[in-house]
């Protein structure tokens, strides 16, 4: 078991990408804290990962707001006594627009959940594992927050915002023994973008432009993004750090011409 | 085990990091193909394998050498009957300086070596996993084809287009689902460089505390920091990772004190 007597804490557990990080790092034998601002979801995670004999714990959290995440590091510490991963997961895109489309709203509550959410449950985080001298960051940022993808203004901002701050804090909390990375997944399906998805796959022109954006020509998986959570954050990633790792299929290297 | 009845051909596996993967691949259940210049040395890894319960096979293999590439590809597929994982390890680095130093000579074998011999490899090995519609390449590259560093000419051009081929190769062989990666590591410390490590600690010692501050991580790497990493993508754990070069190199790439 590759994350053996663990402590992970994953926001936006309740479904899709967290949810599969969630099982798959208590399959690896971490105790697994499921943050998530929507209860019932949570909860079903943390019956999911107890009825196959793993530890869990859901906290009702609102990740851009300081007091919840502040509650969560405590509560944590509180059950399980230490924190060694974070998994900045929570995230949301409710306006697929480019910018003179896209109201004030949707921005300031966009950049709310996916940029100052990863810096409250960091901040909130972090001095708990300055003190044990260790520990494992990892902020879900995206394909469009390294390349530009349409139609995505806010959400872009947010994860490009993501993605500058990973290097930042490689870089600033590297003397404390703590590693920061970040995944940025291409299209996946999940619970949530199926019915996207599912849109699509009804036009099949539409739906071959979305796969051949992969250079592998599939669409993601969760399986895909947490295989690639766990080797980052496990023992087996010792010297990596500040890295902004695509998985993707090739969405962002590579083009056909 | 992660690699379980997967064929993997590893050249430079003699020593250093290439090494490290093979006796790590072999762990995971790989049998390993030793593509090695020197024989010795190779043979020497493939014992330690043998010796641990696993399954290895040196061939003496130039890889600048086309004819001496095809003759590895098909003793392997002999043996073993497949290809699953290409490595391109194999490397040097025979003159750290700057364009208006550098030899023609040292620049035509840096290229030979690190750029040409991983595409021979390939050329090779490529019919072989398209025809079993699967595989993983992992090329070796380095921090240098990624990143301006000083005094390393020939060394960049050859990393630098590793890194490119990478990116090429993903794209033209994803439709045989065959992934196509690269690794790019900071200063690792092996018995190889261990050698120009040690003369930094008695002769510059500024240096040396140079070249690790330039890691955020504050040390040296060591070969299994790589090997893990190439495990994971030779692995079944990365099946939608391809076309990506990916710092392994406590930070290095990624940021700098100001």
């Amino acid at each position: 078991m590759r994350l053996k007597d663990k402590v992970s804490i994953v926001t936006g557990a309740g479904s899709g990408l967290g949810r599969e990080i969630a099982l798959l790092f208590a399959r690896e034998g971490s105790k697994v804290v499921l943050a998530e601002l929507k209860e019932e979801s949570g909860r079903r995670v943390a019956g999911e990962i107890e009825k196959d004999g793993g530890k869990a714990l859901f906290l009702p959290v609102d990740v851009s707001r300081s007091v919840d995440a502040e509650r969560m590091a405590e509560a944590t510490v509180k059950a399980f006594g230490q924190i060694d991963i974070l998994v900045n997961n929570a995230g949301i895109n409710p306006s697929r627009v480019p910018v003179v489309e896209t109201s004030e709203e949707h921005w300031d509550l966009t950049l709310a959940v996916n940029l100052k959410g990863v810096f409250l449950c960091s901040r909130a985080v972090l001095p708990e594992m300055m003190r044990r001298r260790q520990g494992s960051i990892l902020h879900i940022a995206s394909a469009a927050g390294l390349i530009g993808c349409s139609s995505r203004a806010a959400y872009s901002a947010s994860k490009g915002g993501v993605v500058g701050l990973t290097r930042s804090m490689a870089v600033d909390y590297a003397p404390h023994g703590i590693r920061v990375n970040s995944l940025c997944p291409g299209f996946v399906e999940t619970e949530l973008t199926h019915d996207y998805f599912e849109a699509r796959r009804k036009d099949p022109v539409a739906w071959q432009h979305i796969i051949g954006l992969h250079a592998l020509d599939r669409i993601g998986t969760p399986s895909d993004v947490a295989h690639a959570a766990l080797f980052l954050v496990s023992d087996e990633a010792p010297w990596i750090t500040g890295l902004n790792l695509p998985i993707d299929g090739g969405f962002t290297s590579v083009k056909r011409i | 085990m992660r690699l379980h009845g997967k064929v993997s051909i590893i050249t430079g596996a003699g020593s250093g990091l290439g090494k490290e993967m093979a006796l790590l691949f072999a762990r995971e259940g790989s049998s390993v193909v030793i593509a090695e210049l020197q024989e010795e040395a190779g043979r020497n890894v493939a014992r330690q394998i043998k010796e641990e319960g696993g399954e290895a096979l040196v061939f003496k293999t130039d890889i600048t050498q086309a004819s001496e590439v095809e003759k590895m590809v098909e003793e392997t597929l002999k043996a073993y009957g497949r290809i699953d994982v290409l490595i391109n390890n194999a490397g040097i680095n025979p003159s750290r300086t700057p364009v208006h130093e550098t030899s023609e000579e040292a620049w035509d074998a840096t290229l030979a070596v690190n750029l040409k011999g991983a595409y021979l490899c390939c050329k090779y090995v490529l019919p072989v996993m398209m025809k079993q519609n699967g595989g993983s390449i992992i090329h070796i590259s380095s921090i240098v084809g990624a990143m301006g560093c000083s005094d390393r000419a020939a060394y960049a051009a050859s990393k630098g287009g590793m890194i490119g081929l990478g990116r090429s190769m993903a794209v033209d062989y994803a439709p045989y689902g065959i992934r196509v990666n690269t690794l790019n590591p900071g200063f690792v410390e092996t018995e190889l460089t261990r050698i120009y490590f040690d003369k930094l600690r008695e002769q510059d010692p500024q240096k040396l505390d140079r070249i690790i501050g330039h890691h955020p991580l504050g040390r040296l790497g060591k070969p299994e920091d790589v090997a893990y990493a190439a495990l994971f993508l030779a692995s079944d754990e990365s099946p939608w990772i391809t076309g990506l070069d990916m710092g392994v190199d406590g930070g290095f790439l990624h940021c700098k004190r100001i």
